[in-house]
Parts: structure tokens; sequence; C-alpha cells
């Protein structure tokens, strides 16, 4: 008879983001016939009672299991792939899973710098015989203005910015957002223009002034408004937002794709992880395994130049 | 073809060193600047430039800027710079203009190459302190400027395939584009910017055999929209650029007084890719040489310079 404590330890072993091995190792290989039998019964979550009296394994917990087991394959590719070929890859991902994946082609456009950027578009041709603008005019909705603009900045990166600009462009934000129809801010022309051609220390001062003279951030002000407030977050303060996604990641409801984001932010930003200091506490317990040990280290490692 | 000759082995040094010669003292001896500087191809400029600085630690451009004056200053520094910077001070000339010349934009986004264009970039925000597309952004307006924000940043596939599927509905878009000028200029823009230009070709071929002309002669006609004007030029741009350049080129020239800085753009631009076959196509569509034609409407140090560059044996 399986121990009750094998049977929590079991479920354990499932229950976080990765698996843990050590654990199902030492049960697994400890237990008999009977005990797998005990265990199955007493893993509800794991096993449903067939009709011909056997416990049969539950085929949604193999859908989930299979996830679980390839986090620690999908962190160790990530993370050895050139960033290019990376952020290549993700962008097409993205395109080819629809709207819900969209904030993946924004965060990779907004947060990598100008040649990183340029360096993906040039995997991109290399890996799918397309520019990613081409691919991007397929999806139909009307974020994709938006995107295509994103995927082709250039930003300048030096600093100097102009503070009249920025705070007449932050005005423009303002009565696009309050004054305007909000449905239509995908199709602003100026909003469009100034979020992707204009520097990231000018968007950032524009940031300023906008909160300086409205009383509330632009991020707020596009609360609900998807890929926008992305948009402004990446650029003017990806720290909120890697926060915010690595938070949704650990939350107890939070969805695969949710839990995917874990591995991408993690392996793609650890420099940052390590000074911002932005990975939510609760990561320590909820990750497991080798997934765990793989991350953390990932985290402890990030300012190895 | 290039027109430019050059030999193959020179002395930066010995360069420089003439360089300096003519420019030592009262006057400059324009006539030895440009028989290195006319004779020299884009490698060979820069380390000439490299070598002067070394020798005389002055900024060479510097020094023939002073020295030199007029069309002969403006194409001379034109003609040294690196092609990439030269883009960059080309678009940005166009850029601040009171009325921006947007074919130019057009001009250096879509007969470059996806990576010469990305060079112009870099070279641009070296410059300007501003990336290429913003301040085409700021300087523009309308469905202009949302054709030219999307030509500069543009960076194409460079291969070769080619979607027929894709070829053939996309030269039904532009016809209904253009037939009905009831332009859906989102669509016309998505795919002159983001389609690549081996593509683009199979789709204006698609064009001319499903409707037995092509599309550039189904665009001609009416001015005044300034849409329309860049409208075209991209699409001639893309399709023909050597017939487009010898269009400019005879417009140039045509014109009542000269318009030199098309001329000379033009001349500098290709003087080192396919300047000969512009000319080849510029003597059948005028039945004089282009040489003649720059020599009759040009003079002085600047024709000079014009004609070397126009692969006139010394």
């Amino acid at each position: 008879m399986a121990l009750p404590v094998h049977i929590e330890a079991l479920d354990k072993a499932f229950s976080g983001i990765g698996v843990d091995e050590k654990s199902l190792i030492s049960i697994l290989t400890n237990s008999n016939e009977e005990h797998k039998r005990s265990l199955r019964k007493g893993s509800s979550k794991l096993f449903i009672e067939d009709e011909n009296g056997f416990e049969r394994w539950d085929q949604s917990s193999i859908k989930i299991l299979k996830h679980q087991f390839n986090r620690f394959r999908d962190a160790v590719v990530l993370s050895l792939l050139h960033p290019w070929e990376r952020d290549a890859r993700l962008i097409e991902k993205a395109i080819r899973k629809g709207p819900k994946h969209y904030n993946v082609i924004v965060e990779v456009a907004c947060t990598r710098s100008s040649d990183q950027l340029l360096g993906a578009r040039k995997a991109y041709h290399s890996l799918f015989h397309h520019s990613i603008e081409e691919h991007l005019t397929h999806i139909k909705g009307r974020e994709r203005k938006l995107l295509v603009a994103l995927v082709s900045a250039y930003r300048y990166e030096g600093t100097g910015v102009n503070e009249d600009v920025a705070k007449s462009e932050a005005q423009i934000l303002y009565e696009a957002i309050n004054n305007g129809d909000k449905n239509k801010l995908l199709d602003h022309e100026d909003a469009i223009m100034i979020l992707a051609t204009r520097s990231k220390q000018h968007l950032q001062a524009l940031y300023r002034h906008y909160s300086q003279s409205y009383g509330k951030t632009l991020a707020q002000d596009l609360e609900g408004e998807g890929i926008l407030k992305d948009t402004v977050e990446c650029l003017c303060t990806p720290q909120t937002y890697f926060t915010r996604v690595l938070e949704a990641a650990v939350k107890e409801d939070a969805d695969e794709e949710s839990k995917r984001a874990l591995t991408r932010v993690i392996v793609t930003q650890k420099e940052q992880l390590v000074q911002e200091g932005f990975v939510p506490n609760k990561i320590q317990d909820i990750l497991l395994g080798l997934y765990k040990d793989f991350l953390l280290a990932s985290i402890a490692s990030g300012d190895i130049k | 073809m290039a027109t430019l000759i050059a030999p193959e082995h020179t002395s930066a040094v010995e360069d420089a060193e003439k360089l300096q010669k003519a420019c030592k003292g009262w006057g400059t001896d324009e006539k030895a600047i440009i028989s290195v500087l006319g004779h020299r191809n884009a490698v060979q400029r820069k380390q000439i430039r490299l070598a002067y600085e070394d020798l005389y630690q002055e900024d060479l451009i510097k020094r023939l800027e002073s020295e030199l004056s007029g069309d002969f200053e403006k194409a001379v520094y034109r003609w040294i710079l690196d092609p990439a910077d030269r883009d960059a001070v080309l678009a940005n000339v166009a850029i601040k203009k009171l009325s921006p010349d947007h074919h130019v934009i057009v001009e250096i986004s879509c007969t470059r190459s996806p990576e010469e264009l990305l060079a112009v970039r870099r070279a641009y925000q070296a410059r300007y302190k501003h990336s290429l597309e913003e301040d085409v952004a700021a300087h523009t307006k309308g469905d202009t400027r949302k054709l030219l924000v999307s030509l500069v940043s543009a960076f194409r596939y460079d291969g070769e395939e080619i979607n027929t599927r894709v070829a053939n509905s996309e030269a039904k878009i532009l016809h209904e584009a253009v037939k009905d000028k009831e332009f859906n200029h989102e669509e016309i823009i998505r795919i002159l910017s983001t389609r690549s230009k081996m593509q683009l070709m199979a789709t204006f071929n698609r064009y001319r055999d499903d409707h037995g002309t092509t599309i550039t002669k189904n665009l001609e006609g009416d001015s005044g929209d300034e849409f329309l004007k860049t409208l075209r030029a991209t699409i001639r741009c893309l399709n023909d650029p050597k017939k487009y350049f010898e269009k400019v080129l005879r417009n140039s020239i045509r014109r009542v007084g000269t318009d030199e800085d098309a001329l000379t753009r033009v001349i500098v631009t290709r003087a080192e890719k396919d300047l000969k076959d512009i000319k080849e196509l510029y003597y059948k569509r005028n039945s004089v040489s282009l040489d003649q034609a720059v020599a009759k409407d040009t003079s002085g140090d600047y024709k000079a310079l014009l004609l070397t560059l126009l692969g006139k044996e010394d």
C-alpha cells in the first residue's frame, strides 16, 4: 500500500511549474505494482476510473505533463540559441499562434536594442525566407499596422531629447486617447508614428511629461488597451512589463501561455533581472526540479558578462 | 555596369599628397582634384581620406569644402563620401527642404539593396542623431508619410523565391487601385513596402501579362496629388530602376536651367553601379549621348567632374 505521503508527493511533483524529477525517481523506482495501483487510485487528479475496471490516465493531465516535462528542454534550447535566431523564432511562433500572443512580438520589438532587432530581422530572412513584415501582413486584425511599424524600427539610441517635442507629442497621445475614439487608437496615424519611430529616451521623456501634465501615467490611460499598453510599457518602463508578466506566470490559475513566459523572460532578460530585481519571490516555491535549478541559476549568474 | 574608371592599384598616400598640393597656397588646382578623386572608387576614396588625416591632421572633406564652391563643391562633397553616408546626406537634404523631395527618399529606399538601406539608416543616425524614419515621419504627412516611412523602414527579404499565387492576387489588387483611383492606400503600401524585389517583379510582370500594359503606363497622366506622384516614383524605382534614373536625368537636363542637384545625385550615386546601362537607355531615348547632353548643359569644373565620372578618358 502506498502511504498517503507518497500519494501527496506524487501530486506535488507535478503541481508546480516544472517537474520534481528527484521525487519521482524515488517514489516510482521504489514502488512495486501494489504501490503503483494505490498511487493511481489515490491520485484523483491524474487518474480516472475506467469502465473496464482499471485506473486510466486522465487525458488532460497527460497534456499538462507534456508541457511540464518540456519546460527544461525549452529553457535549454532558448538559452543556447543565438539571440537573433531566438527572437526570430519567438516572433514567428507568435504570429502563427494569433492575437493572444502578439504581446511577444511587441516584447521583442521594443525591449531589444536596435541592432539586436535588426539581427532578428536578418535571422528571420534566413529561417523563414520572408521578412517579418511580410508575414505580419497576413494578420487581418487592427494590430497589424502597429506591429509592422514596431518591428521595422531602427531607433536612435543616443541621448539628447528635444523636451518641447516630447511634451507636444505627449499631448498628441493624450488627445488621441481621451478625446478621440479609444477604439480607433490602433488606427491613429500620429500615435503610431510617435511610438514606432521615436527613440526610447524620447519616449521616456514623453512618458514623464504625460504624468506631469495629466496627473496619470500613459500606461494607466491605456489600461485595457492590450498591445498598446504593452508597447508603451516595453518602451518606457520595461521593468513594469516584465514584472507583470512574471507575476501572471506564477499566479494560482495561470494558464499554459502565461507560464511559458517564465522561460522566455528569465532566459532573455537575465542580466536585467539581477539588476532590477523584479523576479517575484513566489518563484522559489512554485518552480520544480531541473527547470527550477536552471532558471534560478540563470538569474543568479545573470551578471556574468 | 559602372562608368567609373579607377586603376586597380593606387597609393592613398600619394593621392593625399597630390590633393594637399592642389589645395595649398592661393587658388585651387581643381583639375588635379578631379584627376585624382574622379578616378577612385569608394574604398580608395576612404583610404585617401584616412591617409590625408594621418599626414596633415586635417579632414580632407572639410578642406575641400572650404576650397571649392558652387555645384562643383556640392558634387565633390557627395562623391567623396562613403555611399551609405552620402545617401544619408541626400536623404536629410531632401527631408529638410521646405517642400520635401519625396522622390529622393523613394529613390534611396527602393533602389538600394536591403543591406545598403540598413547601412544608410545607421549612417543617418550617426550623422543626425535621429533615426531616418523619425525625421521622415516628422516632415511629411498623410498617406505620403505612411508610404515613405514604410519604405525607409523596410528590410526586404533578398531571396529569389516567388509565389505565383501571391503575384496573381497582388497584381489584381494593384490593378483595382490603379484603375479606380479609389486607392486602398493601405494595401498598396503594404505590398510595395514589404514584398521582396523579386516578388514585386513577378507581380508587375503578372500585371503586364493580365492587362497588356505596364503598371507604370497605367499610372501616367495625372499629376497634382502628392501621394500619387510618390506612388508612381515608388513603382518605377522598384519596377525598373535604370529606366527611372534615365528619366530623372532626362528631366534634369531638359529643364530650363539644369537641375544640378538631380544631375549630380544620379551621376554620383550610379557611377560605380549601373551608369553605363543608364547611358545606353539615355541614348536610345534621346538620340544623343548623355555625355554630350551634360557637356552642353554644364560648364567649368563641375562639367569636368561629371564627364570624368561618366567615363571620359583623360
